[in-house]
């Protein structure tokens, strides 16, 4: 029964998708053309931010704690 | 005026508390109180407080319409390219292949669009009906094999549609029935054709009957009727004005004004929608500056408006511009295309609307095919003026006279409005479609739909925004045997697509109410309430609608 709602809540939400962005008025092929190269940009940012955003904050991290730990030491 | 049924109420002036002091409107409105009266916080106050709304949408609302004008644009290159190409069978025009090194006809933004976006939900558009357009009409049932390019009819008819798109104010365009047997006299009688122009043999004394009646109705001294709508507009003009003159149109006038005001050879300038400061400027720089590289002054100066626009549902603020023609001493042209028989206490138009006299405007146009049934259109003012244009309007010199039966009808609509076949029925008709107005403009607020223009203009356009949106919303209505119409981008902004709705008297509640019904579950599955202002339900409606804004 829940399984179903969310299977309608989502057919919901690809509805909207496809008037807002007009795919509801592109022929059947174009729709797949679109969606396909869609899901690629995105699979491409998401594999992205998974490989690179952590490291990306870890060095970070350690940048600005070094200038920190720097200035506290002249400090001291 | 006159109440003959009991209870019926006419007078105009019901809304305004604080108008009392001014009495009835009937005969003195020569006075001019409109800008003498009440000096409160500096501004003039008029007999009708106007409530007009234009709601933006929110943000968001705006970057998807562009965003989906964007891919619908990029699609559109792609397919372009496939069919210059001849990867893909091209359906459009193009030209020959002898022109191809010519200036190219089909690259403009106009043919792209049509070709791209436009083809795609071609539909919509152009529906064939076969039944009258009364409240209720049948539609012939088509389908498409090759995504709009060509349609072919299934043979089956969409019956009983509820009719939300037809021009049918008064309900007076329907099917034959016992009350218009006086036109089947007439057609008897006189035929149908009339094969001659005015000034030949073409003018019959139907159309001496009609123009004598049309006077008498708009309160003014002469009329003179002609056989096309757009015509009356497009040929007059140019009889009106010529070279020297000076036309002020309202950016949102018909083709057929625009038309007739660059026929004419007269300088246009342009104002702002509705926006009397801009035209007071324009009127200023005028009289100050004169023609353009002379300085003389203009031989005339025209403000041309209409009475209600009808992709905007706005009324024109006529108190404003009389007061500002009587300033700088320009004359008015007023097209009353959609607002004659439709606003106005006793159906008299927009002069009637606002409790003024039809002195005050030069020119008053209108056409018969919006609220009377019929087809044609009239000009009407004083005497001299109408006949100057019985002698030189190109439409008396060169078109065909309105059709014998065409004119009865419009004689029979007229004496119904009027009330001299001695029913009140015209009042009601009157009345109830101010009623069925202010109920569905009403409705759709409180349901949180975006809704443009006057409270009290039965011209209801409810914005969409997105093309896409824009297709599905006609096609889920047409399956739910609702026919609307929905504007896209050349007759509105690019951005601003909507849905216009005609009220018409001839609805009934029940009507109102299944389309309101189906519009509200419409709008939570296309999600389309953008309204910020969304009010609470309230159980019971009032009577009077127009708040008084206290500016």
């Amino acid at each position: 029964m829940d399984f179903r709602r969310v299977k309608e809540y989502f057919s919901w939400i690809y509805y909207q998708y496809q008037i807002i962005s007009c795919c509801a008025v592109l022929e059947p092929w174009e729709q797949s053309m679109f969606n396909t190269i869609l899901l690629t940009i995105f699979a491409m940012v998401v594999y992205t931010a998974y490989v690179f955003i952590p490291i990306h904050i870890r060095l970070a991290w350690e940048f600005f704690s070094k200038i920190c730990g720097l200035h506290s030491t002249i400090s001291n | 005026m006159a109440n003959p049924g009991g209870g019926a109420v006419c007078n105009g002036n019901l809304h305004n508390h604080e108008k009392q002091s001014n009495g009835s409107q009937s005969g003195n409105c020569r006075r001019n109180g409109m800008t003498k009266e009440a000096q409160q916080n500096g501004k003039p106050h008029f007999y009708k407080p106007i409530v007009e709304t234009f709601e933006e949408a929110p943000l968001y609302v705006m970057v998807f319409t562009y965003l989906g004008y964007a891919l619908g644009t990029l699609f559109g290159h792609f397919r372009d390219f496939l069919r210059k190409w001849g990867i893909e069978k091209c359906n459009a025009a193009v030209e020959r292949e002898e022109q191809k090194d010519f200036v190219p006809l089909y690259l403009d933004f106009e043919n792209f669009f049509k070709r791209n976006i436009y083809m795609r939900i071609r539909d919509n558009w152009n529906r064939p009906i076969c039944s009258a357009p009364g409240p209720r009409f049948d539609v012939m049932e088509r389908v498409s094999d090759d995504y709009n390019w060509t349609f072919r009819f299934t043979g089956r008819i969409i019956k009983d549609v509820i009719n939300m798109g037809s021009y049918n104010f008064l309900g007076s365009a329907g099917r034959y029935d016992e009350s218009m047997r006086t036109v089947k006299d007439v057609l008897e009688a006189y035929g149908t054709g009339v094969a001659s122009t005015r000034q030949e043999m073409g003018t019959l004394d139907k159309h001496k009957e009609l123009e004598d009646l049309v006077a008498k109705f708009l309160n003014v001294e002469a009329a003179m009727v002609f056989g096309m709508g757009f015509a009356t507009n497009s040929m007059n003009i140019p009889a009106l004005v010529g070279k020297g003159c000076l036309i002020l149109s309202d950016e949102l006038n018909h083709t057929s004004l625009v038309l007739g005001a660059r026929l004419s050879g007269a300088t246009i300038r342009i104002f702002k929608h509705n926006n009397i400061e801009n035209l007071e400027k324009l009127l200023r720089e005028a009289v100050i500056y004169g023609q353009p590289r002379t300085h003389r002054a203009w031989k005339k100066i025209l403000i041309l408006v209409e009475g209600i626009y009808s992709m905007e549902g706005s009324i024109v603020h006529l108190p404003q511009i009389v007061a500002l023609k009587n300033k700088y001493k320009a004359y008015l042209y007023i097209d009353e295309a959609h607002s004659i028989g439709a606003v106005g206490a006793t159906g008299r138009g927009v002069v009637e609307f606002f409790g003024m006299d039809p002195r005050d405007v030069d020119v008053l146009m209108g056409t018969f095919t919006k609220s009377f049934g019929s087809s044609g259109g009239y000009i009407a003012g004083r005497k001299d003026l109408v006949d100057y244009l019985r002698v030189n309007s190109h439409s008396s010199v060169y078109a065909t006279s309105m059709s014998p039966p065409i004119s009865e009808q419009i004689i029979r609509s007229i004496k119904v409005l009027m009330g001299m076949d001695g029913t009140t029925q015209g009042l009601q008709r009157v009345q109830q479609l101010a009623k069925n107005t202010r109920y569905f403009r009403q409705r759709l607020r409180e349901m949180g739909f975006i809704v443009y223009g006057n409270e009290e203009s039965p011209v209801v356009p409810l914005l969409l925004y997105m093309p896409g949106k824009v297709a599905a919303f006609a096609r889920h209505l047409l399956q739910r045997k609702i026919g609307v119409v929905v504007v896209g981008f050349p007759a509105t902004p690019l951005a601003e697509a909507r849905a216009r709705f005609c009220v018409s008297a001839a609805h009934t509640r029940e009507d109102l109410d299944t389309v309101l019904e189906a519009l509200d579950e419409l709008g939570d599955l296309l999600q389309l309430k953008y309204s910020r202002h969304r009010k609470s339900p309230r159980p019971e409606l009032y009577n009077e609608t127009s708040c008084e804004l206290d500016d």
